[in-house]
């Protein structure tokens, strides 16, 4: 029983993982939360949805068609919005996609309306098939999926930014952007260039969040907290703490959910506030030095 | 004939200076804290908007060309302090730059050679490394952008004399292969030694300019105070 909820909570801390996934990379490069996050997947998600129902084609197909026109949606993202509100302080650029995140919401909700959707018609059996494991222990065929897609992804990620010279670039420019400036790096680019990337990862969590379950034109919001929260205990900025904070918050509501029906979310928060609360201890009661631990450990 | 031409018309810290540097000069910026030097580099390299004036490179004006252009140009800058990417190894430092900047013949090998300190470094983390070590990277990282003109910032600052030896050693072997090189050095009779040329700053003008044999400690000390204003025909107006 409990080893079940903690594989259970461990696979669902991989859909965490995934969906704070782009939300960690942006930060860790831009120091820029953004707050459109959650409504941006649940955006690449109604992309996804309408090219798989439009051409009647698999939501993994879609998915690749839907890919470029979101990372040229984040490259336009940071040139037009994220550029100017970075170049005005740390507030803006919080200011700026939390205004994004009411627009986008409210756009989808013009669009699409009210009615809710789910990828999850268009996959078959792999929405609800499962292998049976010894001690009536059943792993979903999705759920295990989404778990290793976010290993991968996060583990490509940071190949990506270990060994190639666009990942040493975006390291470069996130450790000191005008020094990098100074070495040739093109840090305008750079940034368009990791926004364009973190927005595909976006792209990825959106279609598995409408295939394992539905979503609405405001189901944006949820996603960003579980996002924030799994980001925040695993260390802001680092891509593996993320995957760490992701299973942490996944186990812990499912163990949750085992004591009381409503623990699930409480269990979860309870988690969240606790790490927060060490943090800051640890940090000596400074809020500098809280700000200065959550970034301790960038990527 | 190559020609490096800058001219400033910076407020407050740089103040309307003028001077050119030949293809092949070392040219040693020297003057009291304040006096303008590091504001006057991040000027050429780009890091730092004039407010008048303009910066000419190779006849053309670079002056609204940004920084990471400038490199691409073929002008690098050392900064002060360093400022390296110390959450990356030395070798990334290295690579970051020679990806960025404009193509040549300075290797990760090369940079190797000059430095030799760096060969059992490479895969250390450059925030680990001692100061000597941090400011090798640091003139590496710059020569990987195949420079033109480098810009050395204050190469000594923090570091014991004996590391300062070797850097400027070192530094002997770049000089060697033909750069162009502006650097600014607070140690006097070093910048005199290794100059080919000296400008003296005080409070953003130039107050003093000559070759380097042709200008004595005692006149380069007097403008560097601002005792009595020194110069040669090449001063600037003031």
């Amino acid at each position: 029983m409990w080893v079940d909820q903690i594989l259970q909570g461990v696979l669902l801390g991989g859909y965490y993982a995934l969906i704070a996934c782009g939300l960690s990379f942006m930060f860790g490069v831009m120091r820029i939360i953004n707050l459109a996050h959650g409504s941006i997947a649940v955006l690449a998600a109604y992309l996804v949805w309408m090219v798989a129902e439009q051409w009647k084609i698999s939501p993994f197909l879609a998915l690749v068609a839907v890919l470029p026109v979101m990372a040229a949606a984040g490259w336009l993202l940071q040139r037009t919005v994220l550029e100017r509100s970075l170049r005005s302080g740390a507030l803006t650029p919080l200011l700026s996609t939390f205004g994004l995140a009411i627009v986008l919401d409210n756009l989808m909700f013009e669009r699409f309306g009210a009615d809710t959707r789910s990828l999850a018609p268009n996959i078959g059996d792999l929405a609800f098939n499962s292998w049976s494991l010894p001690g009536g222990i059943t792993v979903g065929y999705l759920a295990l999926l989404t778990f290793v897609v976010a290993v991968a992804l996060l583990g490509g990620l940071a190949l990506f930014l270990d060994r190639t010279k666009l990942g040493r670039s975006i390291r470069a420019t996130a450790e000191d952007a005008d020094t990098a400036e100074l070495v040739g790096v093109d840090s305008r680019r750079v940034y368009a260039a990791a926004t364009a990337i973190a927005l595909m990862t976006v792209a990825i969590a959106g279609t598995f969040l409408a295939m394992r379950a539905t979503f609405d034109p405001y189901a944006g919001s949820t996603q960003l907290i579980f996002a924030f929260e799994a980001i925040v205990i695993g260390g802001a900025g680092s891509l593996w703490g993320t995957l760490v904070g992701g299973i942490v918050l996944g186990v812990a509501q499912n163990l949750g959910s085992q004591i009381s029906p409503q623990g699930f979310l409480i269990a979860g928060h309870t988690v969240f506030l606790a790490i927060l609360g060490a943090r800051f201890l640890l940090a000596g009661r400074d809020p500098r030095a809280l700000v200065h631990a959550l970034r301790r450990k960038s990527a | 004939m190559e020609h490096l031409d800058a001219r400033h018309g910076l407020l407050q810290a740089v103040r309307d200076v003028s001077f050119a540097v030949p293809e092949g000069e070392i040219l040693a910026l020297v003057g009291a804290n304040g006096a303008g030097k590091t504001t006057l580099l991040r000027t050429i390299a780009g890091a730092h908007r004039q407010t008048a004036g303009r910066v000419l490179f190779d006849g053309s004006d670079v002056s609204a060309v940004r920084a990471n252009r400038r490199v691409g140009l073929g002008i690098a800058l050392v900064p002060e302090g360093r400022r390296l990417f110390g959450g990356m190894t030395v070798e990334e430092n290295l690579l970051v730059a020679g990806a960025s900047g404009r193509a040549g013949r300075w290797t990760v090998d090369r940079v190797l050679e000059v430095f030799p300190m760096l060969r059992p470094r490479l895969k250390l983390s450059s925030g680990k490394l001692s100061g000597g070590e941090q400011q090798a990277t640091a003139i590496g990282r710059a020569l990987m952008t195949n420079p033109r003109v480098l810009l050395l910032d204050e190469v000594s600052l923090g570091l014991a004399p004996i590391v300062v030896d070797r850097v400027y050693d070192s530094l002997q072997a770049v000089i060697a292969a033909g750069a162009t090189i502006v650097l600014v050095e607070q140690d006097l009779g070093r910048a005199l030694r290794i100059a080919t040329r000296v400008v003296c700053m005080l409070e953003g003008r130039v107050v003093l300019e000559g070759t380097a044999a042709g200008v004595t400690r005692e006149q380069v000390t007097q403008a560097y105070f601002g005792l009595r204003r020194a110069g040669e025909s090449g001063s600037s107006p003031t």
